[in-house]
């Protein structure tokens, strides 16, 4: 049996019930906004990058952990978590694009929001290999978490604040010209319903995926040091 | 192997239920949205099964 299965088993359900609900409920159409049925993809691109930061934040509170000594594996568990939260980075920009090329009529407008998402994962790859060309492994261990951290805060200003002070295609964006997509106050009960259980599968869905990343990383560790 | 065996009966229960339906059915109603529905399940399903056998080699591999 697996380990610790119970919040493995809530992922499979909130994910089933997302993609059965995502296609089923009746979703809003407020008069003038041009997204129609597409508007369903807010259930499975915007989950994307909400798990994206939570892993990436669970990344940065392993580099914490890595940096006070106060868990052997920490550096394993921060670059695992990192790669998973990059993993879904990619997937929301990859799902972004396609949305985007129907909807704002072509994958890449250089709007603020997909470029600040492209800087925040280049920065994380910038991590992979900083990472990596380290050899020595409490060097490699310091080095890495303090850029973690460093890579988590630029999070913030690409995501967060740089989109907002200009104006965006995407909904949130000062002014919101072009496409008045569905913001905040536009979110309908069943939207939510549908949205959040979504964000907590495809969360728990990552960690499991980072866990076994871990395990096998352990399991490496153990035979080395057996040898 | 017992569970096995009655796990892929009952896939191919549910699979002809489902696909076995006359034309006008439910899969076929609203734009055969359900078609799609039904794509994106079976991928997720695929996608659970994948991490599920991964975790249990894992949990093998931990005990030895």
């Amino acid at each position: 049996m697996m380990k610790q299965s119970w919040w493995k088993w809530l992922a499979f359900i909130f994910l089933m019930y997302t993609c059965i609900a995502g296609f089923l409920v009746k979703v809003p159409e407020p008069p003038g906004v041009p997204l129609k049925e597409s508007i369903r993809n807010f259930f499975f691109h915007v989950p994307m990058w909400f798990s994206m930061m939570i892993l990436l934040g669970v990344s940065f509170w392993y580099s914490i952990l890595a940096l006070n000594k106060k868990h052997p594996y920490a550096d394993f568990y921060a670059h695992v978590y990192a790669q998973t939260g990059v993993l879904f980075g990619c997937a929301g920009i990859a799902t972004g694009a396609i949305w985007a090329n129907y909807q704002w009529g072509s994958p890449w407008s250089g709007d603020p929001k997909q470029n600040g998402a492209a800087i925040a994962i280049l920065i994380y790859l910038a991590y992979f290999v900083l990472r990596g060309a380290i050899t020595d492994i409490d060097k490699r261990g310091k080095v890495a978490a303090v850029y973690n951290i460093f890579a988590f805060f630029m999070l913030f200003p690409t995501l967060w604040i740089l989109p907002r002070l200009t104006t965006s295609l995407h909904p949130g964006g000062q002014g919101s010209e072009g496409n008045p997509a569905l913001n905040g106050a536009d979110m309908t009960p069943t939207l939510r319903m549908v949205f959040y259980p979504a964000v907590i599968g495809w969360t728990l869905l990552g960690t499991w995926i980072s866990t076994l990343f871990i395990r096998v990383k352990i399991l490496q560790e153990k035979k080395l040091s057996n040898v | 192997m017992f569970n096995k065996l009655i796990l892929a009966m009952c896939c191919t229960f549910a699979l002809t239920i489902v696909y076995g339906q006359p034309t006008e059915s439910v899969m076929e109603s609203n734009g055969k949205i359900y078609v799609v529905m039904a794509v994106v399940v079976t991928i997720v399903l695929a996608l659970f099964g994948y991490v599920y056998s991964i975790d249990k080699k894992l949990n093998k591999l931990e005990k030895e």
